[in-house]
């Protein structure tokens, strides 16, 4: 790959910080270290609440950190995330538009021909493969076609970093894994850096180039960073047989499940707290 | 139950509380009327009396003019609780400054506005306007007010990530979803601009459904102040009928309710 290509996304030290209700500061992230080369695929792996989303709101601009900087093809990042398109965990497509017009918003808004919109809008259906699907309305639609409807909403802008966020959470086990191979199979055609949030580590070293791992929150950190060198072009189901897939899980795992551990006994704590 | 069976039952309840009633106003029972004619008139006196109304042609007149009472009070009530219901919304500190007074004539009976705007604005239609409009204005405006409150973070910030100006957001995600809450309103808005409409007519005013009925209670007729309610009543249906039309075609894109037998 080229080398002289600058990183696409740069985490410098950074550290998110929220003031609770009660006035106390919650440390959510802290000092995290965090790169994303032009066109590689990196996926984040953590307990639950340990704050992946965090790092990717911040990623965004959605957020700012306390402290610590973040890049952006080495320009420091003000405001929102120009370069991005984030696809979001929860239901992010306006249910008042239809699929078709779902997809056009993202050039209509940048002042594109509502014609011309609309067949990119077309051709980027017929890629994620709903392209008979476009006058219907979001809730017409299946979970699994919400989201295919919502990788070509963002996909369109043709962004340069494609931030997502457990996208296929909500999903059952076999959607996951068609979702998973379409998103490689667009990932390949045209590769962008990716930043890719789950708490499936089976997913993770399916999709991923290399795979980081954060510990427990509070002041979650960045505790491992594994390379992928599984080869490509890989199918989500297939991949999981090989051998080296299976030594590579054990390996993060073993440092993973501790941290698991901790997460799951710190909220179990919080819930008698409370 | 088939739409056939459904209709029938429904058919047979208003068959039965008629006959009843016709039966118990003209057949004594144990030498008394339950329901004396002068109190309860029959049903076939009302029914004389509203054939009588349409077979003249008076009718049509106070329709008009209730029906366009009615229709400026909507629109004029819609389109202010919009406004100032976005505004707020937007704007939340001019939303703290006002809402103490939001509350407070909110709380206020409108009836008692009445006088003041016969006074102010006449005994003609725009006094009834006023007061459908002060009925229908809170309505929108809280609902519309509660609905751009209540746009989902994550459709927000999809539409921001999406690349969206503050104008842009407002347009394509305020405004829709600012919408289809008043939209959830549209009947009671409606029926509070008839209300407005009719209960204005009835407190002082020379043509006009209400006005109707109020003559007909002037003089004892029972008979006409029954055929006035049901003429009314016919009459909020055909809109709220017309009401459903327009949020069908308006409100595609929400789920429909699910439907149990």
């Amino acid at each position: 790959m080229d080398t002289v290509q600058p990183t696409a996304v740069a985490l410098d030290e950074a550290t998110v910080a929220f003031r609770l209700a009660d006035a106390r500061v919650y440390t959510a992230v802290e000092k995290a270290r965090l790169s994303v080369a032009h066109g590689e695929f990196v996926a984040i792996v953590g307990p639950t609440g340990c704050g992946k989303s965090t790092l990717l709101n911040v990623a965004a601009g959605l957020l700012k950190p306390a402290a610590g900087a973040v890049r952006i093809f080495d320009q420091p990042l003000t405001g929102l995330n120009r370069d991005a398109g984030y696809l979001f965990q929860a239901d992010a497509l306006f249910p008042w538009k239809t699929a078709i017009d779902n997809v056009a918003i993202g050039l209509e808004i940048k002042g594109a021909p509502r014609a011309m919109a609309l067949e990119r809008a077309q051709g980027w259906l017929t890629s994620v493969g709903l392209g008979a699907f476009g006058n219907r309305y979001p809730h017409m639609l299946s979970g699994g076609q919400r989201k295919r409807v919502g990788l070509a909403q963002v996909l369109i802008r043709d962004p340069k970093i494609l931030l997502m966020d457990e996208p296929f959470g909500p999903l059952d086990a076999q959607t996951r894994q068609i979702m998973g191979n379409l998103l490689l199979e667009l990932w390949t055609a045209d590769r962008k850096a990716v930043l890719f949030v789950t708490h499936d580590l089976e997913e993770a070293i399916a999709l991923a180039d290399r795979v980081v791992i954060m510990s427990a929150g509070p002041g979650a950190r960045i505790i491992g960073d594994w390379k992928v060198t599984l080869p490509r072009p890989r199918d989500i189901s297939e991949v999981r047989m090989e051998k080296q897939f299976h030594e590579l899980h054990r390996e993060i795992w073993s440092v993973l499940k501790d941290e698991v551990m901790k997460g799951y006994a710190q909220s179990s704590q919080a819930a008698e707290a409370s | 139950m088939s739409r056939l069976t459904l209709l029938f039952w429904q058919l047979m309840v208003a068959v039965v509380a008629l006959s009843l009633w016709q039966f118990f106003a003209t057949v004594p029972v144990f030498g008394r009327m339950l329901l004396p004619p002068f109190f309860f008139s029959t049903p076939v006196d009302v029914a004389s009396q509203i054939y009588k109304w349409f077979a003249t042609g008076v009718i049509w007149k106070h329709l008009m003019i209730t029906l366009w009472e009615s229709v400026l009070a909507f629109v004029i009530g819609s389109v202010g609780g919009v406004l100032v219901g976005f505004w707020f919304a937007r704007q939340p500190r001019v939303a703290a400054v006002f809402d103490p007074y939001v509350k407070m004539m909110n709380a206020l009976p409108r009836v008692v506005l009445a006088p003041i705007f016969a006074l102010w604005l006449g005994l003609g239609i725009w006094s009834k306007v006023a007061l459908g409009v002060t009925l229908v204005f809170f309505i929108v405006f809280f609902n519309v007010y509660q609905g751009v409150k209540e746009v989902s973070t994550t459709v927000l910030d999809n539409g921001r990530m999406l690349g969206m100006s503050e104008r842009q957001l407002t347009r394509h995600v305020y405004w829709p979803s600012a919408l289809s809450w008043m939209f959830s309103s549209l009947h009671t808005a409606v029926g509070f601009a008839v209300v407005g409409a009719v209960v204005g007519e009835y407190l002082g005013s020379a043509a006009g459904l209400g006005y109707l009925i109020q003559q007909a209670e002037g003089v004892f007729d029972v008979g006409a102040v029954f055929a006035g309610m049901f003429v009314l009543s016919a009459f909020v249906i055909v809109i709220d009928f017309g009401v459903t039309l327009v949020e069908r075609r308006l409100l595609v894109w929400r789920p429909a309710p699910v439907a149990r037998d």
